[in-house]
């Protein structure tokens, strides 16, 4: 929607005038003057699909009854948002499509986050007039990820619109038509022989259950009670400043304490810190670039790879990008090895009976989690089950803790104490931020003054920035939201090809648009602007950290000297480091 | 033919006059076809040349009279020029004997009461009353419509010429909006208006569609004029390219219409060569590429912004409007969709002019419009008729009235998106407004003929049926709406409605009309508020007895 | 189906319509013109030539009823639902074929000889009742023609 901010239109709404840049829709406009039109099938995060027609509204002194989603307001337009027969009309409208619908609210994973079972509610409806007639479609689980339960689908588009033409994955799609459409993955196959990268974009703007995350908290709940098993656990920077969304506080509160907490009480016995993973990632990865860069073995640029649906969508699409990858495995999984290694080593404890389970603003961890033999590395899966922000939510409600009145906790330092660098992970350009600090001081021998690189930071879908290290450019980019990521890799491949110096020497690319903040897995709702707020609470606690730089923390020293040797040793290599290969986009 | 020049025109009528000879036109529409009109051409040009006889055995298109297929047309000279219906292979042998070496009519296969009621704006400037007055379908069933030579001898190509070397576009859109000429898809939106509104956007690519997703059921005028005078169609697009600005075009076609889309693809082709499309058409700084893309059985694209969606390969669903194709349609281009039977009646009044347009039908609705008349009637077939002319007129005089022995209980028109006329306002006259004055509407021209043995509630279920069938999916209203509607009226016609069943009819039509994201769900209601209005009785009649009662 | 000929196949269609945009559902007709219907090898080919995505192909093959997914019965029969033709009988006529074939509309017979189907108005209402099989109009159908057509399907 182009705007020309020099242009406005005066309209009126409900009587109410208002004056608004060209272009502006209904909706947008009712905003300003706190009308609060209902919607389904509009999500605020995408552009609208214009399909549910609960949105309409009347145009003053005439029968036109514009969607106020996609309609812009016109010079001197009257709008009617409400009155008995609009209300009415809407509300035949939500009964329609109640009538296609499951009445499944009570065993339904959404019953209390339902945007139907919301406008249900707020619509007072009390009875259905209307035959149900609900399709007998099955469940899809076959990804164990995410789950779609195509009855339950409303056709409201939204997950073709993110799966589509946000991620260009592709694995969604409307299958028939009329009353026979229904949303299935392409050809209705099983969405695991689809593209599917799992990043759970789609569940997480989806209004109802038709696509929800991979339920495990049963299996949570099943390692905490078993008194054999010693469990622990770690939670992504992500989490921690969104996690508050699901108990009444504002959006990018950095909860971290009162999550160790929680987590103790819920009964884990240890409770390290992802962001001590990522402290570790950038010692490995940086020395990657070290040698990439400074050895000359190796590919530039170097490409980050700590997310599993970036690096499934790369298997899958972009196999020629395979040597440009860091070899080093992501936060989580260096956590969970390095458990069942260097922490069982150090307190005795028998690697069998113990069990990670890693809290993450993610649904495809839960694939990483076992992707190849890699994540095995320890001699037992490395990570043994991985949550989603809003199953540890249910989970923390399930436990009856009154989360806003716990005092803070701590967590176990061995594997928990983090850097700020470690911290802006879970943000988009974070990883690449954290690189930087690290990788000037491995090739300088001095610390990198600029800490906050800026051009890193920001929601723009392809980042791109300069510095000078050692009298070289060094040029990087940073790609969120898997649609922005084939420019950049077409810029790396034409460098190639006409032998020139390569486009960029590191790339960050994360899946979610946003980075991890943005995951699949976490709160709903989200927008641009809970994206800034949530990567706002993780840059202050970047600022608020003892440490800002990786290789200052103690731990990670401690961890090196006395049981990695130096980063990209052989048992550096043996455990922290893992391999790619293509994959065939359709399985079937 | 090489490529034309404009003032080769002339010369091709010329040659054309001269040398007239006896000639037997066998109309060839599809039709025809279904009925073995093949079978009697063939028989026809072997008969000829077995006897030795100088005489042009002809292929048409459709001339209409499809009750009365296969339909024959015989000129020589000395004989008044003679229709033959219902022709069969048999009857070959008398027509060659009898009409062309006798000169003696065939009385009892001639069929002049269809004859006498066909003028066309070629040989007549007016219409007379109680006679079709045949503008769009001038040609059909009077020239081979893979000649373009024919094409051009009956007048074609002038209207184009004129535009070219006299016309600026904008003088074109002005005669087109004086014409008064509306949309006749169905909308009835003035075409000057929509022209205007396409030149005025900005875009570097602008494009002409012809739209020529004839769904309605029962409606084929479209499919008539594409096979019967495909050179109209595209002299009407080229026409209209050059009046908004854009050098691409695309005539979609349904999938269903095969013998139509190879008579546009032949058409294309002669003209191309013969320099009418490409560059520099007729020598002037004009150019035009015209393609044709195939409908895949989605009556939805019949509307404007599937129609876009389709040609772009992907499914055919409605975007939401503003922005309407005119200001961002074909891959954002401002693009002019305009209905065949529109396009064609750009050429004749091109060449005759505005005024004489107007002067045809009524102030608001100025022209003709073909029907496709069928249904309980005695002579089903195309009728073009000026508009005005009262329904009666249409059914009764043109149409022959009702079959044997019945009374007709109501007239169908708008198909799926329209509503029944019932017998006792029959002399209402047919313009856009009148129509949709009674809750029914012009559409792109199907009329069913519905008698006393037909069930008013059984037909609106089939209607209703067509909609649910057609429905793109894509916005609940419609999608759902359709389908539960189709449930009651599936109950009330096996007598087993309840009486809620009535209101809830009417809140669901309510909610369709206003909610729908497009015309297909937004008048899939139309049949049922229609025949809700008009026939209340035979709904009554359909809910079950004891709840009637309760 | 050999590897190499399903290639040539799709190879043949891509490149006619290579150039021009949107054009995924013309070389879908192509396609089908020539197989009868779109096999799912087919669609898999095309999305690599094409470099359109298969959810897409998928996608507007199940939209559009003129596609078919599976191999289309020897004798495909139609009967003409436009509204002329259903009030002139052919719900009659294709209760007849039904009774005669032992199949439903929808459906085929278990050897593959004959489907029953319904199409959308062709246009020939003037004609009504109208019937196709394979593609061929058969005109004012009454259900007493029904064997007679039948007859004529000879292997």
């Amino acid at each position: 929607m182009a705007r020309t901010a020099a242009r406005t239109v005066r309209a009126k709404l409900n009587g109410i005038e208002v004056v608004v840049p060209e272009g502006t829709t209904i909706l947008e406009a009712a905003e300003k003057v706190h009308l609060k039109i209902p919607t389904l099938c509009k999500h605020p995060d995408l552009p609208p699909t214009a399909a549910c027609g609960i949105c309409i509204v009347r145009v003053k002194g005439t029968n036109q009854m514009p969607r106020a989603c996609c309609t812009p307001l016109e010079e001197g337009m009257e709008i009617q948002t409400h009155d008995p027969e609009i209300v009415e009309i809407r509300r035949k409208v939500l009964e329609l499509i109640l009538s296609k619908h499951p009445n499944e609210c009570l065993t339904c994973g959404r019953n209390g986050t339902c945007e139907l079972q919301r406008l249900a509610s707020d619509f007072g409806i009390r009875q259905q007039s209307l035959p149900s007639i609900v399709p007998d479609l099955p469940k899809d689980e076959s990804t164990r990820t995410i789950v779609l339960e195509p009855r339950k689908c409303i056709a409201c588009g939204r997950c073709l619109t993110v799966c589509q033409e946000l991620q260009n994955v592709w694995a969604l799609s409307f299958l028939e038509r009329g009353i026979d459409t229904r949303m299935a993955p392409a050809g209705d196959i099983l969405l695991a022989d689809s593209p599917c990268i799992s990043c759970g974009q789609c569940s997480a703007h989806c209004p109802t259950g038709a696509i929800f995350e991979y339920d495990e908290t049963e299996r949570a709940w099943e390692l905490l009670r078993d008194p054999e098993l010693h469990c622990v656990v770690q939670i992504a920077p992500a989490v921690r400043v969104a996690i508050g969304e699901a108990f009444g506080y504002p959006p990018g509160t950095n909860l971290t304490g009162k999550l160790y907490a929680a987590l103790r009480y819920m009964g884990f016995d240890t409770v390290f810190d992802t962001n001590f993973g990522a402290d570790v990632t950038i010692m490995e990865e940086g020395t990657e670039f070290v040698k990439r860069f400074q050895d000359n073995q190796g590919e530039l640029p170097l490409i980050t790879s700590c997310c599993p649906a970036w690096v499934d969508f790369m298997e899958k699409y972009h196999s020629d990008m395979i040597d440009h990858f860091s070899t080093t495995k992501s936060p989580h999984e260096i956590v969970g090895v390095l458990t069942k290694t260097y922490y069982c080593e150090r307190k005795g404890l028998d690697p069998a009976k113990v069990r990670v389970v890693s809290i993450m603003p993610c649904t495809a961890k839960k694939y990483e989690i076992q992707r190849s033999d890699d994540m095995f590395a320890s001699g037992y899966q490395d990570v043994d089950l991985s949550l989603t922000t809003r199953e540890l939510a249910r989970m923390i409600k399930q436990a009856g803790i009154d989360f806003s009145s716990l005092p803070e906790g701590e967590c176990d330092p061995m594997l928990g104490l983090y850097t700020g660098a470690g911290t802006i992970f879970g943000t988009s350009g974070g990883v690449l931020e954290a690189a930087l600090r690290t990788a000037h001081k491995l090739l300088t021998g001095e610390e990198f003054d600029a800490l906050e690189f800026q051009p890193a930071r920001g929601l723009d879908g392809v980042k791109e920035g300069k510095l000078t290290i050692l009298g070289r450019e060094v040029r990087v980019a940073v790609a969120h939201g898997m649609g922005h990521v084939e420019d950049v890799l077409d810029r790396v491949r034409a460098a190639k090809e006409n032998g020139d110096e390569p486009a960029y020497h590191m790339i960050e690319v994360m899946a979610c648009p946003g980075g991890c903040i943005g995951g699949g897995g976490q709160p709903y709702g989200i927008t641009d602007a809970l994206r800034l707020q949530r990567a706002k609470g993780l840059y202050t606690d970047d600022r608020e950290r003892e440490f800002r730089r990786s290789h200052e923390n103690p731990y990670v020293q401690a961890l090196y000297s006395s049981f990695l040797g130096k980063p990209l040793s052989e048992k550096a290599h043996r455990l922290l480091h893992n391999s790619y290969k293509p994959k065939p986009t359709y399985r079937r | 033919m090489a490529k034309l020049q404009k003032d080769e025109l002339e010369g091709i009528i010329q040659r054309h006059r001269e040398s007239s000879r006896d000639w037997i036109a066998v109309g060839m529409g599809s039709c025809g076809l279904a009925a073995g009109a093949d079978a009697v051409y063939r028989a026809l040009v072997d008969g000829a040349r077995e006897r030795g006889l100088e005489i042009d055995v002809r292929r048409t298109g459709c001339l209409g009279a499809c009750h009365a297929e296969p339909l024959v047309e015989v000129q020589v000279e000395g004989v008044p020029k003679t229709l033959y219906g219902h022709v069969s292979a048999e009857w070959v042998d008398l027509i060659l004997d009898s009409h062309v070496q006798l000169k003696r009519v065939v009385s009892r296969l001639a069929v002049p009461e269809i004859a006498e009621r066909l003028t066309t704006c070629n040989d007549r400037e007016q219409p007379e009353p109680g006679r079709q007055y045949k503008i769009v379908t001038r040609n059909c069933g009077a020239i081979d419509p893979e000649s373009l030579e024919e094409y051009i001898a009956s007048g074609g190509y002038q209207a184009l010429r004129r535009c070219l070397s006299e016309l600026s576009p904008d003088q074109v859109i002005s005669e087109v909006e004086l014409s008064g000429l509306r949309g006749r898809g169905g909308a009835g939106f003035p075409t000057g208006v929509k022209w205007r509104l396409t030149r005025e956007a900005q875009g570097a690519e602008k494009f002409v569609v012809c739209n020529g997703d004839e769904g309605d059921p029962g409606a084929y005028m479209d499919r008539s004029v594409l096979e019967g005078d495909p050179f109209s169609v595209i002299e009407g697009m080229t026409i209209a390219a050059y009046a908004i600005g854009a050098s691409e075009g695309f005539l979609y076609i349904r999938a269903e219409y095969p013998l139509a889309v190879a008579r546009i693809e032949s058409a294309i082709r002669s003209a191309k060569l013969a320099g009418l499309l490409g560059k520099n058409i007729l020598g002037s700084d004009f150019s035009l590429n015209l393609e044709v893309r195939l409908g895949a059985g989605a009556f939805v694209c019949g509307e404007e912004t599937a129609l876009i969606a389709s040609i772009e390969g992907k499914r055919g669903t409605p975007r939401p409007r503003p922005p309407y194709p005119s200001v961002s349609g074909l891959w954002g281009g401002p693009t002019c969709i305009n209905n065949v039977e529109t396009l064609a009646n750009l050429p004749p009044i091109l060449s005759k002019g505005a005024d004489w347009f107007r002067s045809i039908g009524t102030e608001k609705s100025p022209g003709t419009k073909v029907f496709a008349l069928t249904g309980k009637v005695r002579r089903p077939g195309l009728v073009e008729i000026p508009m005005g002319t009262p329904l009666r007129t249409v059914v009764e005089e043109i149409g022959g009235g009702p079959l044997p022995g019945r009374k007709i209980k109501a007239v169908q028109t708008g198909g799926p998106s329209g509503g029944v006329i019932p017998a006792n306002l029959l002399d209402t006259p047919v313009t856009y407004e009148d129509l949709a004055a009674l809750g029914s509407m012009m559409g792109s021209g199907g009329m069913i003929v519905m008698d006393d043995q037909d069930s008013i509630v059984d037909i609106t279920r089939f209607y209703l049926g067509f909609c649910v069938e057609e429905s793109c999916g894509k916005c609940a209203p419609c999608r759902i709406g359709g389908r539960q509607m189709l449930t009651i009226l599936e109950r009330l016609s096996e007598g087993r409605g309840t009486p809620e069943d009535l209101e809830q009819l009417r809140q669901i039509s309510k909610t369709m009309k206003a909610a729908s994201l497009c015309g297909l769900g937004k008048s899939a209601p139309n049949p049922v508020l229609s025949t809700l209005r008009y026939f209340p009785e035979e709904y009554e009649r359909a809910i079950a007895p004891a709840k009637a009662n309760a | 189906m050999a590897e190499k000929d399903l290639s040539a196949d799709v190879a043949l269609a891509v490149r006619k319509w290579q150039k021009k945009r949107g054009a995924l559902i013309m070389v879908l007709h192509e396609i089908q013109g020539r197989l009868g219907y779109v096999p799912r090898e087919i669609a898999l080919e095309l999305s690599k030539q094409m470099n359109v995505p298969l959810a897409r192909i998928y996608e507007v093959l199940t939209f559009y009823n003129f596609f078919e997914l599976e191999p289309p019965a020897k004798y495909v029969i139609s009967g003409c639902m436009g509204t002329a033709c259903y009030l002139k009988g052919t719900p009659g006529i294709l209760q007849e074929f039904s009774r005669l074939l032992g199949i439903e509309v929808g459906q085929t017979t278990p050897d593959g000889r004959f489907s029953l189907t319904t199409v959308r108005c062709v246009g020939c209402c003037g004609q009504a009742p109208v019937v196709l099989i394979n593609g061929e109009v058969h005109s004012k159908v009454s259900p007493q023609d029904v064997p007679h057509l039948l007859a004529q399907c000879k292997d």
